[in-house]
């Protein structure tokens, strides 16, 4: 194993210096720093050619300047390193350290719910493979694939900022747009749940009367002007997800798993309160951390008390039920924020913007108006980066978890009489999740290079941009300094998905792959 | 069939098992490999319409804008060309340049069907745009279909190398594969797009071919390791078949399948990365054309004049989307794993149901 690991290791550095030896020479020989001042005569430009030379060593031949600038970067291991400077005399590495941060926020958000949907729409498309709702879903996932991103942006920038802050001025849905929403609503969800045309009926019907309704609700009572949600739709919601994530990971019919999820939906409602109160005094991120922390050592202890087999089980589902209820006290918070941000400098009853990653006028540092104000900025780019990059895990899982429902194993499952539910939670949705494992895996790491277009598009500064300047600018050691972080990231990846390909799945001893 | 009309009364599942390989080998009895394959490929009609809608717009596109190589010229049917400068239509509306195509019927109240001067309006200094759409989607399938065939070349070659000699060979070629997969694909595109977007489109699909075969080479080389200890090639070589020939006619016939579908796909996202180039500034640069560089000049057209944002991305779209339908459609007729055990499935619910009846008939 460890033997493996080191041979991994070794093979990852080797793989490493060629790489960034073959685009530093690449990137050297295609195009020189020096160009611009070629035929300057002027005193002036000569003295800022001469400080271009000396600060970036341009007289040495390039494969030679290479092996320089790879003897300051392997000072990493001596605690001394060094990745140069910028043509404007920066240092590498603080331009670095202020974009990875920068990109990180960008991407996170869109990589989980791109994650979380297209494994969830890939896993129901499977099972109602061939339906009227997997050919429409398949239609889309194509469709999303061959959309350019810049594209989308345009229109999302258009009918999701602009027209959408219109709206908000008159907060007002027609009957007609209700009408439309609620029936596309239906549709989907009779599309997922499927079953006899009965059945089909009822989920549609039902789902057109409660979208509806809320919509109606959410007309009559001005929502727009002062969202929030209250302590009863809190309460109501929480009762949703506990019901739901039982009866997906457990059934309905087990008592322990079900009293334990709406203890946590019950607790949920009678701290809510509190809860408030503690948001308000003690807003930081300290305090949201200690909460998580209490929430899942709560949700633990409460299913350890009404379990007494299958504990493991039980304690995932009331975790999972927590984490649903905890995001969904902090939505309400954030929301209960939102007039206040209407009001702000900058903001004027617009809220959402088209580019830019904080608002530059805002003065306040209320923890809550902060946070608002970056999820706001986020809204954007996340549905756009989502929409491009969920389409190839629909795609990915829907294609795994066939290959998984056609096994043996499966046949066996059905054949000892395991109901429905079980044969796809436990038996095939795990094993389905192995393959998806690893992709994901790779997928992280090439997302943090990846968001160059997104970064333009929508004003962002981070890894993309620092690219796009050392491309544009011959800015070697700036380049070098992008490709020598996206590039290991990169490696490390396929290593730890290796990695967790052997540990996930049994048939697979490391040290036989590769 | 005649399997099932004479035993019906009897249900052991072996029978059924029998009556499932006959619907099996019925399906493909008598056929070649290439005549099942187009078969099944015909089954698929996202595919099949795809296909068509593809070849359609490579005809309209390439006919229309002409086919220029160096000093070879081949006017095609659009009466202006990218170059021209014409005066600034001026519309009902008093708007400059606006569309002139018309779709609306007299007798529905529109302006009848008609084309007009200038059907997709101009840009900002007079230039027919779908003059500009005809020579920048041809630009794009060009650049498309060359980053396909390079890279589909140099893939399959070197996968099957690797894949087919192993050990040594294999270890060189795949480390060599390695460092270049770890350069992001979109890095590459721009280093090489910055400095040698200049000699024009197609050098630069030339360079990018260069580059875009690793995958390919993985999945090839994938496919050779595991073709080359089947039984076949066992044959071929003890019948004293050259290596040469055990490639070329034994193993590179059974993975053409993959090959085929990894370059299909391999193609739309070479539609989307030249876009993506033309659109930082790497890719084809003015006076050429593409799609991608019409759309990020007009990006900001959007609420002033949508024609020029929604023309050349709709035509992106529609060639990607349709690429990647054809992959879909190949990869179920080269590969239909997946689809035939769920298809055999529900035909065997079906035949069941179907003997049921008739022994209860009986």
């Amino acid at each position: 194993m460890f033997a493996f690991i080191g041979r991994r290791i070794g093979t990852l550095f080797v793989i490493l210096f060629g790489s960034s030896f073959i685009l530093y020479n690449l990137a050297a020989i295609s195009g020189d720093p020096r160009e611009q001042y070629k035929f300057a005569t002027d005193e002036r430009s000569r003295s800022v050619l001469r400080g271009l030379i000396r600060q970036l060593d341009l007289e040495t031949p390039p494969p030679l300047r290479y092996f320089k600038w790879l003897k300051d970067v392997l000072g990493v291991f001596y605690g001394r390193a060094n990745f140069g400077v910028t043509r404007d005399n920066e240092e590498v590495i603080t331009r670095l350290a202020a974009a990875i941060p920068t990109t990180l926020k960008l991407v996170t958000a869109a990589t989980l719910t791109a994650i979380f949907l297209g494994i969830a729409l890939g896993i129901v498309t499977a099972l109602r493979q061939y339906s009227r709702f997997d050919y429409v879903v398949t239609f889309f996932s194509f469709l999303m694939f061959s959309l350019p991103i810049f594209w989308v942006a345009v229109l999302l920038k258009q009918f999701m900022a602009i027209e959408f802050n219109n709206f908000l001025e008159v907060g007002y849905i027609d009957v007609g747009w209700r009408i439309l929403i609620a029936a596309f609503t239906a549709v989907f969800w009779a599309g997922v749940i499927g079953g006899s045309k009965n059945r089909i009926a009822k989920v549609a019907i039902s789902a057109f009367v409660l979208t509806f309704g809320v919509l109606t609700a959410i007309v009559a009572l001005k929502w727009f002007n002062d969202p929030g949600l209250g302590p009863i739709v809190v309460f109501l919601l929480s009762v949703g997800i506990a019901l739901a994530v039982t009866a997906i990971s457990m059934g309905i019919d087990n008592r322990p798993a079900l009293k334990s999820s709406l203890s946590i939906a019950l607790l949920t409602f009678i701290l809510y309160y509190p809860l408030q109160y503690a948001f308000d005094r003690y807003s930081s991120w300290l305090l949201i951390l200690a909460l998580a922390v209490l929430t899942l050592a709560t949700a633990s202890l409460i299913s350890v008390l009404f379990a007494k087999i299958d504990q493991g089980a039980v304690i995932r589902t009331s975790v999972i039920t927590s984490i649903g209820c905890g995001l969904i006290v902090i939505l309400d918070r954030l929301l209960n924020t939102w007039s206040e941000y209407l009001t702000l400098d900058g903001v004027n009853g617009r809220p959402i913007p088209t580019v830019g990653q904080v608002n530059p006028l805002m003065t306040t540092d209320d923890f809550w108006l902060v946070q608002l104000d970056t999820v706001i900025h986020l809204i954007l780019p996340t549905v756009a980066l989502t929409l491009i990059s969920f389409a190839g895990y629909i795609r990915f899982s829907r294609g795994t978890m066939l290959e998984v429902l056609n096994q043996d194993y499966i046949r066996t499952a059905r054949a000892k009489g395991l109901s429905e539910r079980v044969v796809v939670v436990r038996h095939a949705f795990r094993n389905t999740l192995i393959p998806i494992t690893t992709i994901i895996v790779v997928d992280i790491s090439g997302v943090i290079g990846g968001a160059i277009i997104t970064e333009r598009v929508f004003g962002w500064s981070g890894m993309g941009t620092l690219f796009n300047k050392a491309i544009s600018g011959y800015d070697l050691n700036l380049l070098m300094g992008v490709f020598a972080v996206t590039a290991t990231l990169a490696v490390l990846a396929n290593l730890v998905a290796d990695l967790l390909y052997a540990a996930l799945d049994p048939r697979i001893r490391v040290g036989n792959r590769l | 069939m005649s399997i099932f009309k004479k035993k019906t009364s009897n249900l052991e599942t072996a029978e059924i098992d029998a009556a499932e390989n006959a619907i099996a080998s019925r399906e493909v009895q008598g056929l070649t490999q290439r005549q099942i394959v187009i078969r099944r490929f015909l089954h698929h009609k996202a595919a099949v319409t795809s296909l068509i809608i593809l070849t359609t717009l490579v005809v309209v596109i390439f006919s229309g804008s002409g086919i220029y190589i160096g000093p070879w010229r081949i006017p095609g049917w659009w009466k202006y060309d990218i170059e021209t400068l014409n005066d600034l239509n001026v519309c009902s509306d008093g708007r400059l340049g606006c569309p002139t195509l018309s779709l609306v019927p007299k007798w529905l109240g529109g302006d009848g069907i008609s084309l007009g001067e200038h059907p997709l309006g101009q840009d900002d200094i007079g230039h027919d745009y779908l003059a500009l759409i005809l020579r920048g989607a041809q630009r794009s399938l060009m650049i498309t279909f060359i980053i396909g065939a390079i890279a589909g070349a140099i893939g399959t070659v070197v996968g099957a190398i690797a894949g087919f000699f192993a050990g040594r060979i294999d270890n060189v070629l795949m480390r060599f594969v390695d460092f270049l997969i770890t350069i992001p694909s979109i890095i590459i595109g721009s280093v090489i797009g910055y400095h040698f977007g200049n000699l024009g489109a197609l050098f630069l699909a030339f360079y990018l071919g260069l580059f875009a075969w690793t995958g390919l080479s993985r999945l090839v080389r994938g496919e050779f390791l595991s073709l080359r200890e089947r039984e076949f090639v066992d044959a071929a070589r003890v019948a004293g078949a050259s290596n040469n020939r055990i490639i070329f006619k034994h193993i590179l016939p059974n993975a053409v399948g993959v090959i085929v579908v990894s370059v299909t796909l391999l193609m739309s996202g070479a539609i989307l990365l030249e876009t993506a180039l033309s659109y930082l500034g790497f890719g084809v640069v003015p006076p050429d054309v593409s799609l991608g560089l019409l759309i990020s000049t007009y990006q900001d057209a959007f609420t002033t004049r949508p024609y020029l944002f929604w023309w050349p991305g709709v035509t992106i779209i529609v060639i990607a989307l349709s690429i990647n339908f054809i992959g879909d459609g190949l990869r179920d007729a080269f590969d239909p794993r997946q689809r035939r055990k769920v298809t055999l499935n529900e035909r065997r619910i079906k035949l069941f149901n179907r003997l049921m009846r008739k022994s209860q008939n009986v």
